[in-house]
Parts: structure tokens; C-alpha cells; sequence
């Protein structure tokens, strides 16, 4: 049985950029730990020589033309039309650096 | 007025001038205004670009060659809200883009528009289209309209409500593993699975990359196949795409060799309830008694299909919903239900350092195995014959509580997306509960056209009726 506790729940949570509540990583832990511990069953599968599968459309290598297509660009204005935190013409985020204090 | 059931008394109707295009709208949106309260399967009514859209067509019918290239006038279509639409909010049933409104449509919208189709709302769905019985939408489970207690099916579930319950003629969905086929088997209607890569996701809301397909619903088999023969095809903006070439199978449906029909012995290994599995094989007697060769196969890495599918599937959708940051658009993560942070939290630790040999790698895999089962099977048959979900409807929040267990039901429809082959849902007969049942055909890439052949000859052969829920 693989064994999945909350500080485990906790780390992935982080890597996928989620904050979760206490009663949240209480409610995913066990829940998460059957689901993991039922796809290991994958692991009794052989194979061995057998190519991972990524795509069934068997095309490779699409490409087009370095072209601009003029129909397919959002304007500055369409772009930012799904925020309220714009600023002069560009999306406005939270800070990530601060200034130093010990100077 | 009574409304029309297809494509073509919609059509017919407005070319007799029996009903214009605004007067259907009137109908579906009396419909509507008279069901949905109970149903929910709307999360948009576009009343007003109905209404514009009517009037065009009652004007443009007077022009003779109008109708050459607009396969779908006068249809009433309802797009899941996973369909980008232009200036109509779109929400993917989730409360982190509950006012995100699209600056642009995406291709099948554009199609079925160019087509003469008529948009009547967006529908209801599982969040981020995460779920089989449509009860994980952040606005509230949709529900079956046969009866109220129980599930539609998911996660298509208000695409799959509002044609049962004649709130639309038509209607789009998407299916990752089994959205469209399930409520389409749930509430009683035609549904398609197409091909992975016959139909366009541009300006669909990604949900796992390599196995999402757009699918349809209809109350006929003809009215879905007119729908895929309008959107089908490549435009440019997604690279998986490959114009439509239908795949010669085994034998061709109009060829004089016959056509074989596969039983998966796997499928009824266990597990599926007795009520489905009878009806699949008074099913099959009556392919039997029109002259269908029957024969058992086998697919022996069906009982990996729902592990490899939630390792494939999750991975990808921790990928796909790490874009939603709240900056650009929408609201925050903290926005996110339930069940897209258990999808996102276990695809992150598949692909994580450490695990992702043994859970992601091994699952690609595994699937090309799944896929080789599928390939073995379809040299000696042109169609598999399926249960769609091993239990008739079930009650609301009578699953709710055990993920695992809802994820098991995907068992006989993920394996199509992992193969990228097309399924479809054919609606066939009530359960003693008064709700409807039904079967899936299975066929290899690009051969919806013997699957449509098959249903066909199968609703002929039963006398079938489509009817409205209510």
C-alpha cells in the first residue's frame, strides 16, 4: 500500500501552486493515498521493449509558414479585456522582489 | 407550435413557412424559461444574439442558394461552456472564469455559425469538464430530466439535458473519457465521440491535451453526423488535426463483404449491472437478426484502461489549469473546486521527480498496449459493440463521496480516448426505473461513417422514435 500523509500532501500542493486548507489536505490525504495506491497496479503490467505512447495521430513534425496571421492576433485592448488590473497598456502582478533592508 | 426533433423538419418546416427561425427561438426559449429552473443545464441564455440570428436567417432564406452552404440553418445549438464564444461569458462550469468573457470563438463555433446554426446559451458542465455524472459544476448539479433525482451523466451534462428536454435541437460538447457518450447514454440521445484529431479544439478550454475531442448530441444519428461533417476538418490552428479521410475497415459498409460486429469478453467480466448488460445483449440479437456477423474478442489490458487513463489524463490537466493564475483573466487558485484540485494535485505528483517513471512514463506505455488490444481486435472486425457505463443512472450524491469510485465507471469509455478512436452513443430502450439505457460502437480511427451505417440500420431495424424527455 503506497503511503501518502499530509506533509506529502502539502508538497505537491506547493509544486502545484495551491493553497490548501487544513481540512482540505485532511479530506485529499486519504482519498489521494487510495487513488495512487489503485494506479500502482500499472506497475504488474510487462513492458518491457514497449514505446510509451504520446499522441494516436501518428503526424510529426507539424509546422506552417513564419507568417503573421493578422485574423488570429488579439489586439492590446482584446488582451487585456479579462483584467481589472491593467496599467498603462500592461497586466499589472503582485511584486516578487523587495527592496533591501540592509543597506 | 409542436417543435421539430431534427435537422431536417427544422429545415423543412421553415422552407414550407410552417414556423420562421424567430418563431422557433420563441419556443426553445419558452422551453427553456418553462424547464430549466428544475433541470439546470444552462449557465447562459443568449436571448438577444438568438433573436439576431433568427432574423438573418428568415431573411437570407429568400436567396436560393443559401441553403447549398449552410448545412445547418434554423438549428438551435447549446455549447458547453467550454466553447469560447465571442462576448459570451464563458465559465467551463468553474468559479475561476465566473466572468471571464472570450475575446474571440473558437473554430467550431465559427463553423456551426457560418453554418446557419442558431446559439440559444452555453450549458452547464462538470468544472473544467472533470466528471461522469455531472454533479462537479461550481453552479450546481444539472439533472436528468427522465427524473430529477438522478444524475444526467457528465461531463457534458447540460449539452446532453437540453436536447432530452427540447430546450435545444442540437447541441456541443467535449469528451476526454466518455463527457459526450455518457450523458448521451444517461438521457437518451445520440451522441459522437469523434476520432481524436478530425475535429478542431482551437478556442476550447483544454482539458487533457491528448484525448480531448469535441463530440455532438441529436436526437438522431443523422442530425449528429451532419453536425461532425460541418465541423470536421483542419483550419490551421491545431496542429493535431488531419482532414477527414474515411478509413478503409475490414470490410465497407456498402461492400459486399459482410460487416462484423466484436463482443469484448473483457467488458462483461464483471462488475456491470445486470439491467445494461441485458440490454446490450437484446442489442446485439437484433444486429444478429439483420444479418451482422457477431464475434467474441478480446482486449486483455481492459482492467488497466481506468489507471492509465487518470495517470495520462491528470498529468495533463495539471498542466493545462497551471495557466489559471488569476492574472490575465479570471479569478484566483483558491477559485478552484474539489475535484480540479484532486485532478491537479494527483497529476503533479505523477510527473513529479521520483514518480514519474513508475506512474507517468509507465502509463504511456501501457496505453500503447491498450492501443495494440484495440489494433488486434479492429483486423478482424469493423465495430465493437459496448455498455457505456456499467450502471443505468444513479441518484444524485449517491456517489459523490468516493472518488475512486466514480473514476472506476469510466472503464468502458476512456479506453477510446487513449486510442484516439470514435465511439458512438446509441440511446436504446428504458431501464425498470423508467430511465433510458443504451450502447456505444467502437470503430478504428476515421471510421465514423460505418458507425453512423451501424446506428442507422439499428434505429431503422427497432422502429425508433426520438422523443423529448419532457
Amino acid at each position: 500500500m503506497t503511503q501518502i500523509n499530509a506533509d506529502d500532501v502539502s508538497h505537491v500542493a506547493k509544486l502545484a501552486n495551491l493553497s490548501l486548507t487544513d481540512t482540505e489536505i485532511k479530506k485529499f490525504t486519504p482519498q489521494l493515498t487510495k487513488i495512487i495506491d489503485y494506479i500502482s497496479e500499472l506497475s504488474e503490467v510487462d513492458t518491457k521493449d514497449v514505446e510509451p505512447t504520446s499522441q494516436t495521430t501518428g503526424l510529426t513534425n507539424v509546422t506552417r509558414s513564419d507568417e503573421v496571421v493578422t485574423g488570429n492576433i488579439l489586439t492590446q485592448d482584446d488582451a487585456l479585456s479579462g483584467t481589472d488590473n491593467a496599467h498603462n497598456g500592461y497586466f499589472k502582478v503582485p511584486a516578487i522582489l523587495s527592496e533591501r533592508t540592509d543597506k | 407550435m409542436k417543435l421539430p426533433l431534427t435537422i431536417k423538419e427544422t429545415q423543412k418546416g421553415l422552407l414550407e413557412k410552417e414556423f420562421s427561425a424567430v418563431e422557433l427561438v420563441d419556443s426553445y426559449l419558452s422551453e427553456i424559461k418553462k424547464k430549466d429552473k428544475g433541470l439546470n443545464a444552462f449557465l447562459t441564455v443568449t436571448e438577444d444574439e438568438a433573436y439576431k440570428k433568427a432574423k438573418y436567417i428568415d431573411n437570407s432564406m429568400l436567396k436560393a442558394d443559401f441553403f447549398e452552404s449552410h448545412s445547418l440553418f434554423g438549428a438551435v445549438v447549446a455549447y458547453k461552456d467550454l466553447f469560447l464564444t465571442k462576448g459570451v461569458r464563458t465559465t467551463a462550469g468553474s468559479r475561476v472564469l465566473s466572468s471571464y468573457v472570450p475575446a474571440y470563438s473558437g473554430t467550431v463555433v465559427k463553423k456551426m455559425e457560418e453554418a446557419g446554426a442558431i446559439m440559444i446559451g452555453k450549458t452547464n458542465c462538470d468544472a473544467w469538464a472533470h466528471g461522469a455524472s455531472g454533479e462537479n459544476s461550481d453552479y450546481g448539479p444539472t439533472k436528468n430530466p427522465w427524473n430529477k433525482e438522478y444524475v444526467p451523466g457528465g461531463s457534458s451534462s447540460g449539452s446532453a439535458v437540453a436536447v432530452s428536454a427540447g430546450m435545444s435541437l442540437i447541441s456541443v460538447g467535449t469528451d476526454t473519457g466518455g463527457s459526450v457518450r455518457q450523458p448521451a447514454n444517461f438521457c437518451g440521445v445520440v451522441g459522437l465521440k469523434p476520432t481524436y484529431g478530425a475535429i478542431s479544439r482551437y478556442g476550447v478550454i483544454a482539458m487533457a491535451s491528448s484525448l480531448d475531442t469535441v463530440g455532438s448530441f441529436g436526437h438522431s444519428i443523422e442530425d449528429v453526423e451532419t453536425i461532425f461533417n460541418t465541423i470536421k476538418g483542419e483550419d490551421g490552428l491545431d496542429a493535431t488535426v488531419r482532414n477527414f479521410q474515411a478509413s478503409s475497415s475490414k470490410s465497407q459498409t456498402n461492400s459486399k463483404s459482410k460487416i462484423t460486429i466484436g463482443v469484448a469478453k473483457e467488458y462483461f467480466a464483471g462488475g456491470l449491472d445486470k439491467e445494461v448488460e441485458n440490454n446490450i445483449n437484446e442489442a446485439i440479437k437484433i444486429y444478429k437478426k439483420i444479418g451482422i456477423d457477431v464475434k467474441e474478442i478480446s482486449l486483455p489490458h481492459t482492467k488497466y484502461t481506468v489507471p492509465v487513463y487518470y495517470i495520462v489524463m491528470s498529468g495533463e490537466v495539471s498542466s493545462n489549469l497551471g495557466k489559471f493564475d488569476g492574472i490575465r483573466y479570471g479569478n484566483g487558485r483558491d477559485t478552484f473546486g474539489a475535484e480540479a484540485k484532486r485532478r491537479i494535485m494527483l497529476g503533479t505528483y505523477v510527473l513529479s521527480a521520483g514518480y514519474y517513471d513508475a506512474f507517468y512514463l509507465k502509463a504511456q506505455k501501457v496505453r500503447s498496449k491498450i492501443i495494440e488490444d484495440f489494433d488486434n481486435a479492429f483486423s478482424q472486425i469493423d465495430a465493437i459493440i459496448s455498455p457505456v457505463f456499467p450502471t443505468p443512472p444513479f441518484k444524485i450524491g449517491e456517489k459523490s463521496d468516493d472518488p475512486l469510485q466514480m473514476y472506476l465507471a469510466d472503464v468502458y469509455t476512456a479506453g477510446a480516448n487513449l486510442a484516439g478512436i470514435p465511439g458512438l452513443s446509441v440511446p436504446f430502450e428504458f431501464s425498470k426505473k423508467g430511465l433510458p439505457l443504451g450502447f456505444q460502437l467502437l470503430g478504428p480511427r476515421f471510421s465514423e461513417p460505418t458507425l453512423f451505417e451501424l446506428g442507422k440500420i439499428y434505429h431503422k431495424a427497432v422502429g425508433f422514435v426520438p422523443k423529448t424527455a419532457i
